[in-house]
Order: C-alpha cells, then sequence, then structure tokens
C-alpha cells in the first residue's frame, strides 16, 4: 500500500507542482497574451459545448482515423509485397527514399491543386498519404529483417503462401509495423491540424486559428489545451492497442533483458 | 521496445548463396536508377497525354524546367538558406538541450521517478498546437519557426537520451565506482558511450522532425524561407513552380537524412552494428 501511495505521488507530484506554479503565477497576469489559468479554465465550458465538438472535434478526429485507417492498410499491404520481393525492392527503393524525406506538409499545396481544400477528401488524402511512407518502410524493413530459420522452417513444413504470410511474416514484421505506426500517428496529428488552416474551413485547428485571429486569448487557450489532451489521449489508446497486440513480444524482449 | 535505434538491429545473416556482394550492389542500384526513370517517365505519360489534367499535374520535363530556372535566381539561394539556418539552429538547441537535461535526469533516479509522468504527458502533445501562441508572440518571424521546432525535436532527443542512460550495464557502473570514478569521468567514460548511438538515433528522429516544423512554420505562419516560397507559388498558380519546390525542399529531406546516417557511421566506426555492416 505504502509503495502505491509512493508511485502516485511520484507520478501525481511533479505535475501539481507546474500546475500550482501556472495558477498561482499566472493569478494576476495582465498581459492579454498570458490569461490567468482560472480564467482559462472558467472559459473551457462555455467554449467547447457539445454542439461545438460535434461540429469541429468529431470530424477532424474522423478525417484523422480515416486518412491513418487508409495509410495502415495500404502500407503494409504495399510493404509486405516489397519487403518479400527482392527485386521489388531494389526497384523502389530510391523513389521512396525520396518520398519519405519529403517533408509531409508540402503536400498540402500540391492536393489542394487537385482536390480543393474545403471538403474532406483534400485532407483525408493529406493525412493518409502523410502517414503512409513511414509505416511502408517500416512494414518493408520488418518483413526484411525476418530471421530467415523461421521462414525456412515454415517453408519445410509446407505451410502454404497465405498462412506463412498470416502466421510468420506479418507477426514477425508486427514490431516495425507498429513503431512506423507510431511516427505515422503523430505525423497524422500535424497534417489534421495543418490542412485545416488552409482556406475557409471547420474543424478543430481551424477554430483556434479562429480564435488567434479574433483575439479571442482565453479560447484560444482552451483550444491549445485541448489539442495537447487530445494528444495524450491517441497516444495513450495506441499505447493500449499495442501492448495488447505485442504481448508477446514485449514479454520476450523483457526476458531476454533479464528484468 | 520499438524506440531502441535500428542501429542496433542485428544484421541480416547472409544467405547461403547469395550472390557476391559487390555484384548484388550494383545490380540493386540500377534496379534503383530503374525505378526512378519508370516514376518519373509514368508521371510524364499521365500529364503528356492528358490522363491527369496537366493543370495539375505538369509534365516532369517542365518542373525540371522550373527548378533549373530557380536555381539562378537569387531568391531561391536566400530561402533555402534561410530554411537550413532555421533548421540547423533549432536542431542544434533541442540536440543541446535533450542531451544535457537527458543525462542528468537519466544519471538521478528520484528525478527520473519524479519527472516521467510529466515527460510522457508533455511528449504527445502536438507542436502544431503552439501555432496559435507563436503567432501572437513573434508573428511571421524566426522564432516562431525556432519554438516550434525545439518544441517538437527536444522530446524526440529527450526520451533517446533517457533510454540510452537507463541502457548503461550495471556491472560497468558498479566497476567505475569501485575505482573511484567521479561522476564526470563516469559519465564521459562509461554513460557516453552506451548512450551514443541512442544520442545519434536521435539526432536522425529528431532532423527529419526540424524540417517538417521548419517548412510547416514558412507555410502556414509565413516565416521567410521555401515554405513559404511555396505557399506563394501555389497561390499565384504557379504549377510547375510550385512542384519544383516541393522537390527541392523534398531533396533537402534527402540530404539531411543521408547526413545523419553519415554523421551515425563516422561517429558509431567502434560500434559492433557498424563494424559488422562494413566487415
Amino acid at each position: 500500500m505504502t509503495r502505491f501511495l509512493k508511485a502516485a505521488g511520484y507520478a501525481v507530484g511533479l505535475p501539481a507542482i507546474l500546475l500550482t506554479a501556472w495558477w498561482f503565477g499566472s493569478a494576476s497576469s495582465t498581459d492579454p497574451f498570458w490569461p490567468p489559468l482560472s480564467t482559462i479554465i472558467e472559459t473551457f465550458p462555455t467554449t467547447w459545448t457539445w454542439d461545438r465538438i460535434v461540429a469541429d472535434v468529431f470530424p477532424s478526429l474522423a478525417r484523422l482515423g480515416i486518412g491513418f485507417g487508409i495509410a495502415v492498410v495500404l502500407g503494409i499491404v504495399l510493404g509486405t509485397a516489397i519487403g518479400l520481393s527482392p527485386t521489388l525492392r531494389a526497384l523502389s527503393e530510391p523513389v521512396l527514399e525520396f518520398f519519405r524525406a519529403v517533408p509531409p506538409p508540402v503536400l498540402v499545396p500540391i492536393i489542394a491543386l487537385f482536390a480543393g481544400y474545403t471538403g474532406w477528401l483534400g485532407k483525408i488524402i493529406t493525412i493518409a498519404l502523410g502517414c503512409l511512407w513511414p509505416i511502408l518502410l517500416n512494414t518493408v524493413e520488418g518483413v526484411r529483417g525476418l530471421e530467415p530459420v523461421l521462414g525456412d522452417t515454415a517453408r519445410s513444413y509446407h505451410l502454404s503462401r497465405w498462412r506463412r504470410l498470416v502466421f510468420v511474416v506479418l507477426p514477425g514484421a508486427s514490431p516495425r509495423i507498429f513503431t512506423g505506426a507510431r511516427q505515422a500517428l503523430s505525423i497524422g496529428v500535424i497534417l489534421m491540424v495543418i490542412s485545416e488552416l488552409f482556406g475557409a474551413n471547420r474543424g478543430l485547428g481551424a477554430a483556434i486559428v479562429q480564435f488567434q485571429r479574433s483575439f479571442a486569448i482565453p479560447q484560444m487557450w482552451t483550444g491549445v489545451i485541448l489539442l495537447g489532451l487530445i494528444g495524450v489521449l491517441l497516444a495513450a489508446v495506441f499505447k493500449v492497442v499495442e501492448n495488447r497486440m505485442l504481448a508477446w513480444y514485449l514479454g520476450q524482449r523483457q526476458i531476454e533483458r533479464g528484468e | 521496445m520499438s524506440s531502441s535505434p535500428s542501429t542496433l538491429a542485428p544484421p541480416a545473416r547472409p544467405r547461403v548463396g547469395a550472390r557476391p556482394r559487390r555484384l548484388r550492389r550494383s545490380h540493386d542500384l540500377r534496379l534503383g536508377v530503374v525505378g526512378v526513370l519508370i516514376v518519373l517517365a509514368g508521371a510524364e505519360t499521365l500529364s503528356r497525354t492528358g490522363i491527369v489534367n496537366p493543370d495539375f499535374l505538369p509534365p516532369v520535363t517542365a518542373m525540371y524546367a522550373a527548378l533549373f530556372e530557380m536555381l539562378g535566381e537569387g531568391w531561391f539561394w536566400e530561402a533555402l538558406w534561410l530554411t537550413v539556418r532555421g533548421w540547423a539552429i533549432g536542431l542544434a538547441a533541442a540536440m543541446a538541450l535533450g542531451v544535457v537535461v537527458g543525462f542528468v535526469i537519466g544519471s538521478v533516479p528520484f528525478l527520473r521517478k519524479v519527472t516521467s509522468s510529466t515527460i510522457e504527458f508533455l511528449r504527445p502533445i502536438p507542436s502544431v498546437a503552439l501555432i496559435p501562441l507563436v503567432i501572437l508572440l513573434f508573428g511571421a518571424q524566426p522564432q516562431s519557426a525556432f519554438v516550434l521546432v525545439l518544441y517538437a525535436a527536444f522530446w524526440q532527443v529527450l526520451v533517446q537520451v533517457l533510454y540510452g542512460v537507463a541502457d548503461v550495464d550495471p556491472v560497468a557502473r558498479d566497476t567505475a565506482r569501485s575505482y573511484q570514478f567521479g561522476p564526470l569521468r563516469v559519465a564521459r567514460s562509461v554513460i557516453y558511450p552506451t548512450a551514443l548511438p541512442y544520442i545519434l538515433t536521435a539526432f536522425r528522429l529528431g532532423a527529419a522532425v526540424a524540417l517538417i516544423l521548419e517548412i510547416t512554420a514558412e507555410l502556414v505562419i509565413g516565416v521567410d524561407g521555401l515554405g513559404r516560397e511555396l505557399g506563394i507559388a501555389q497561390s499565384s498558380n504557379a504549377v510547375p513552380e510550385t512542384y519544383a519546390l516541393v522537390i527541392a525542399i523534398g531533396l533537402i529531406g534527402v540530404a539531411v537524412n543521408l547526413l545523419a546516417r553519415f554523421v551515425e557511421r563516422k561517429a558509431l566506426w567502434w560500434h559492433p552494428s557498424v563494424r559488422s555492416e562494413n566487415s
């Protein structure tokens, strides 16, 4: 019990100190850009009403989810195909290296040419394309780095192609796929926000910039905090999924390290 | 743990009956060139035949013509310099801060326990959330880009350095202690060599993120640099120039990647992961 209390103390201590410092440090602030924390918290419920969440936050998250989902499926399918074929890999490597190196925000002007930026399509394409490369390249690496003995064993047991893929290749590559997906998720959040800053728009990112342009500073701060909370929440959900799906791998690593 | 540096992954075992390495490499290289040519020719054909509206996708030759024209103009080099400078300053600050803070927090168990929840919370906050704030504070000045780059790259570096310091072999640490090494000496000859691969991974990851945020700041906020030129080209409907700038920025990204890998190779020449690759 005391150990639990101690752990809780460690976890809560510093955040509590920081929040208290922010609260009292900003309490008498008259600087319009740094309103008191109490004002920000008061503004929160009136700014982010249910209607506003439905109108601005959910669509943003839905676009992120769709774009990310497309990138995961495409990335794993293409990455497995490329990873399994040395010829395909050699053929596509320089091209993929280039696309990986392009900072994803430059996609925005290009996609704006094709799909425009007022609707959902352009934004989803932007998110999907930005998320694709980390997943694709990590899948290629994961498939390529498979223990050769595993493949040989599967072959000598006459596992069919499909079964080899499902029971040997994909699970073996999954730690790398998750690494790629985690990178992709943070890029996806960046693109979710950026894609809403072009043209007349709705959405979480658009709303925050709207507040900033109309100098509604406490409202802007609530938006910044909400966006931060969403980032934290997405990371937490990702971790839960990863811990479940990679339980076998994480456990194995722990044993190897003698913990 | 997936965040451990890929440099530490065991090298792929050579297959029995594989072709000699050098032959294979030149063969792969030729295929790679063919792949690039296929993509370029494909894009050119799509545009020339009008399958994709050339107003949206100009022929590749037109893009490169626009790029070569830019290379002869002063503003391009000016913008390129500003982008690279902003990237380098932000990344350098993030590296310096991340390595120092990481070493201090990592080597004091009490600090590690106290800060871990705060770090876990602050790290996933997307740096783009700070965009409205830096617009208010600095407007379209380089400081805006600096803050975004620093915030984004700092967490990448800090977390890697923390992993690196935690990876130190306890026996080596105890040995150093029984030889009465002072804390600085321990940091230099025990912690540093263990953490170095992680620091270099941090550099590679941080360099890529820093470039993303630098370009974002230029494109979205209007900080001077190639990203801003890209936004201007797109909004004035100069389509080949837009693509030319995307290619230029992409090539900077490739250069950053190559630089990071080069530094990794040079600084880790003694490390098993690099040595086995070369043998």
